[in-house]
């Protein structure tokens, strides 16, 4: 358990957080429709006839729903049920055309499994998955389209989504956030969703109580859609603060639906009790159980990528890469690959260096992401490969750098167009070094009176006069050999 | 020639390529019928028009020699099917002006074999009923009448237009579905053949649903060997419906050969009920004397959960409506009755839109389905379900089909609809166990009850074996000669 506590008026309590993501399957078509998934269309320009529930109308299962689902349930070390069933969850809205979603209830495609989280300490913890079944989403209620009629568009009616229902193991609000993170990450490592959390294609639910160190669990409320990993570490935050409020002012925590605000930094109680849904589920008597076998298994396993978790394992074995730096280059597939792109050109963990530090303060500050870098991975790697020759020292290559960055342009281009190329000729320095060494008589007196501190100064100098192209090793050893003989 | 009326599938199919008659022709004397007999209230819209424009596109195939099986034959359909651009109502207020955008894969299917639509036919509201006195369009009349009184009888249910349309002449053959026996029921109380295919057969897409597990179409006609020809015309894998089952069509006409020598034939004694009239009683031991003379093996055998059948169908097909009819909310299509809020509109919608039986059944399933009551209603009626399935499959280790009444009693009047829906339920009691089952089952006029109205004997049979089915009726139907004409007769 971890090992945040949140401190009330009568002691510390625990946060106890499970949480229940909804991720958007990856596929053209809807689960159980042909019509078109693709966001940002206009309204109702993506529903077929099943999706608006006309009559006698009948799902027929997308194949490719099914394997990713099976395929994100093996990326998360899960138990695969070779026979599911879908479920029909009756309840009445308007953005429900059929009266109820199709999910899938006491008999889920994907079981028991776990996913190993990293801590942004750089320490890592194994949260249990508790299922992941495939289920419909529902259509869109637009309420302030018009001042008395509400606007319904079942453009997302019908889409395939995977609830994955982690196990109650989070204790933290950094923990929650870093799940649906590391979570998002594979989704997004195998192609089983895009991850994409501003358009919905994963959003999470949130499961949130409070409990004194070592006592039973306490009541949960859960907090609906939520749709950034900022959100959730807040929001986690703030209702267990609310409920340890509540709970110290003598009064209960309820069992109920809540939604935060951020703009507010608050949850709200979303229903009142005389609603409360029974929702009837009973096995959809127009699908036959969902069944495969383990040759489908297996085809499905064929298809996964090296995952983070193991990619992380491999940076720092055969990088040498420290834990911190693995989890932050692995995070992203698009990073990871580019990373090892440009490690190819030079020292593993000094490309880790670049990647982390000079590439991504620069994308930071330029608002980009990796795919957006002007920079290519192999024209950071060629930067690399000229610092590893000594063609040009590190200084230098930040100025490069950003030269590059700035302009697209390649690195051996703006080095030579700039006679940037670092003076390696020992005649050359030596003329320099001789010249610092006559112009600066006192300094050399104070040196060789025993202030050896300042062969800094020199180099400084010697750089200076070179704009900063002169070797510094071979200017540190000339200066030496100059002053101490 | 003949009455173009009196015409057989078969024998209108041959008399059309022999160009004895056109299929202009006889789409106009039906739609001349059609007509004559609105008193029944047998159909809810009527096609005149498109009838005679698919009746002219018959002759031009006919001339060509492309013509298909059902080529030039009028049907009447069930107005559970939806059909492309014309009203289609399920006997429901709730569908008001519902006019699909789509064809339903069956009447697509009549369709490309070249069958007319004269028009669609009252039913039972959903198909929620046993004596079509349920449909919003009113009650459809059975032209049958007792030989005692001029009483209005009920054509029985849910399919009782297609029935009634049937015997009256007023259409060739109807499509008709069955849940719990809605074709074969009113065959038998009108005198005609209703097959009830194997689940899985027909495709459901495209058909108001009411039960998706139960609910199967099948033909409604006058022999033994047109309902042959129209399954075949109607059957088919269909890739929309997850239920429909990829196996080749068999020749069903061909299957009757006429020769049911050395057939098993099982007589289920739990099919003998208390207070069965004694009319039902002999035709039954009459066709088990007919298969017999015929060469056919008589083996008594037992299907012990039979007395659970209704009251697990009465837990399921509700249950499975419950949901199905969810959808019917005002507002996508049909009736809306505005409201002030979303709950209002539900209310007001579905309150006037739907009639009482059907209310009560999507309360009854609403119910069996909540927490607390599922285990004991819906999961329990399944494992009754899996028991019927087994008590079959076990009688057809020892025999080939069932042979059984179809129905407990012969057509009431419309107005001794008894008052406790339960009684009314007890109609299906012969044909719920096919249903729960997914059996095929075929029920064909055999013989009259005192009062001269007709009577069914059943025919079960194997998954998936229509054709042995089929022949076992054809030879019940040949040995039975049933000749009777219903007082009714359109044109």
């Amino acid at each position: 358990m971890s090992d945040y506590r949140l401190k009330g008026e009568t002691g510390e309590w625990e946060v106890v957080i499970g949480l229940e993501v909804h991720a958007q399957v990856s596929s053209k078509a809807k689960l159980f429709s042909g019509a078109a998934t693709a966001f940002g269309a206009d309204p109702n320009a993506q529903v077929s006839l099943v999706d608006a529930a006309m009559p006698g109308m009948l799902p027929v299962i997308n194949g490719e729903c099914v394997r990713q689902a099976v395929r994100t349930g093996l990326a998360l070390n899960a138990a695969i049920n070779k026979q599911s069933v879908f479920a029909r969850k009756n309840y009445f809205y308007a953005d429900l055309p059929q009266g109820y979603q199709i999910s899938q209830y006491d008999q889920p495609v994907v079981g028991e499994g776990e996913v190993e989280v990293d801590l942004p300490d750089g320490t890592t913890k194994v949260v249990g998955i508790e299922r992941l079944h495939l289920e419909q989403d529902a259509g869109k209620s637009m309420h302030d389209q018009h001042p008395k009629k509400s606007f319904i568009d079942l453009n997302r009616s019908g889409v395939a989504l995977m609830e994955i229902v982690s196990k109650p193991d989070m204790g933290s609000p950094e923990e929650a956030a870093a799940y649906v993170s590391t979570l998002r990450s594979i989704l997004r490592y195998i192609g089983s969703c895009d991850g994409n959390m501003a358009e919905g294609s994963m959003r999470a639910d949130v499961n949130v109580s409070v409990r004194k160190p070592g006592e039973a669990l306490g009541t949960r409320a859960e907090l609906k859609n939520i749709n950034s990993v900022r959100f959730v570490r807040q929001a986690v935050e703030i209702e267990a603060l609310r409920q340890i409020a509540v709970i110290e002012g003598g009064g209960t925590v309820d069992q109920e639906t809540r939604l935060f605000d951020p703009s507010k930094g608050e949850t709200r109680s979303m229903r009142n009790k005389e609603e409360a849904h029974d929702y009837r589920y009973f096995p959809d008597p127009d699908l036959l159980p969902l069944e495969f076998d383990d040759a489908f298994v297996e085809e499905c396993r064929g298809t996964l990528p090296e995952l983070p978790a193991e990619k992380k394992k491999r940076f720092m074995e055969s990088y040498g890469l420290g834990a911190y730096d693995a989890a932050v280059l692995v995070a992203d597939w698009e990073i990871a690959n580019y990373f090892e792109e440009v490690a190819k050109h030079g020292d593993p963990k000094q490309a880790a260096n670049w990647v982390t530090v000079e590439l991504f303060g620069r994308l930071n500050k330029a608002d980009k992401t990796i795919l957006e870098s002007p920079v290519s991975a192999a024209s950071l790697g060629e930067l690399l490969g000229l610092m590893a020759d000594d063609t040009i020292s590190g200084k230098i290559a930040k100025d490069v750098f950003d030269e590059m960055f700035e302009t697209g342009k390649g690195a051996k281009e703006i080095v030579e167009a700039k006679g940037l190329k670092q003076i390696t000729d020992s005649g050359e320095i030596e003329a320099i070094v001789d010249k610092v060494v006559a112009d600066n008589p006192d300094q050399v007196e104070k040196y060789r009176g025993g202030k050896t501190g300042l062969i800094g100064w020199f180099v400084g100098q010697v750089m200076k006069a070179s704009q900063g192209k002169a070797n510094p090793k071979m200017v540190n050893d000339l200066l030496q050999k100059k002053l101490d003989g | 020639m003949s009455d173009p009326l009196d015409l057989t599938i078969a024998e209108a199919r041959d008399a059309l390529r022999a160009k004895k008659i056109s299929a202009v022709e006889l789409t106009d004397a039906y739609i001349k019928a059609v007509e004559a007999a609105r008193p029944l209230n047998c159909y809810i819209t009527e096609t005149a028009e498109q009838a005679r424009a698919r009746a002219e596109a018959s002759d031009k195939r006919i001339a060509d020699g492309k013509a298909g099986a059902m080529e030039g034959i009028p049907l009447g359909i069930k107005d559970l099917f939806c059909t492309e651009g014309v009203l289609t109502t399920a006997g429901s207020h709730i569908l008001d002006g519902f006019k699909p955008p789509y064809e339903s894969t069956v009447t697509r299917n009549l369709f490309d074999a070249g069958a007319v639509m004269l028009g669609k036919l009252n039913l039972d509201e959903f198909a929620m009923g046993s004596a079509n006195l349920t449909s919003h369009y009113g009650p459809v009349k059975n032209p049958w009448k007792r030989r005692d009184d001029d009483k209005d009888l009920v054509p029985g249910g849910s399919s009782g237009g297609s029935a009634a349309a049937v015997a009256a002449r007023a259409c060739l053959a109807a499509t008709g579905t069955d849940t719990g026996g809605s074709i074969r029921q009113p065959a038998a109380f009108t005198g005609i053949t209703g097959l009830k295919p194997t689940y899985g057969r027909c495709s459901r897409w495209g058909i108001v649903a009411f039960a998706s597990s139960l609910d199967q179409a099948g033909p409604m006609t006058r022999t033994v060997r047109d309902a042959a020809i129209m399954l075949g015309a109607m059957a088919g894998f269909d890739p929309k419906d997850s239920t429909s089952v990829d196996r080749p069509v068999p020749d069903y006409e061909a299957a009757l050969t006429g020769d049911i020598k050395g057939l098993k034939v099982g007589v289920p004694k739990e099919y003998r009920v208390d207070g069965m009239p004694a009319s039902i009683d002999r035709l039954w031991q009459q066709g088990i004397d007919w298969l017999k003379q015929q060469g056919a093996e008589i083996v008594d055998v037992s299907l012990p959960h039979t007395k659970y059948a209704l009251p697990a169908y009465y837990i399921v097909a509700p249950a499975e409506a419950s949901s199905n009819l969810a959808r019917y909310d005002g507002v996508r299509y049909g009736l809306r009755v505005e409201g002030e809020s979303l709950n209002e509109l539900y209310e007001n919608t579905r309150g006037e839109g739907f009639g009482e039986e059907v209310k009560r059944r999507v309360l009854i399933g609403t119910y069996v389905l909540s927490a607390g009551y599922y285990d004991a209603y819906y999961l329990k009626a399944q494992k009754v379900r899996s028991r019927i399935a087994e008590d079959f499959r076990k009688a057809y280790e020892q025999v080939d089909v069932l042979l059984t009444p179809a129905t407990p009693s012969a057509a009431f009047g419309i107005d001794e609809e008894p008052s406790d829906p339960v009684q009314m339920y007890l109609n299906d009691v012969f044909t719920v166990p096919a249903n729960l089952a997914g059996l095929p089952g075929i029920s064909v006029p055999a013989g009259m009850d005192d009062q001269g109205l007709p009577l069914g004997l059943q025919i079960l049979g194997r998954a998936f074996d229509e054709e042995t089915v089929l022949r076992a009726a054809h030879a019940l139907e040949s040995a039975a000669g049933f000749t009777g004409r219903p007082q009714f007769r359109a044109g």
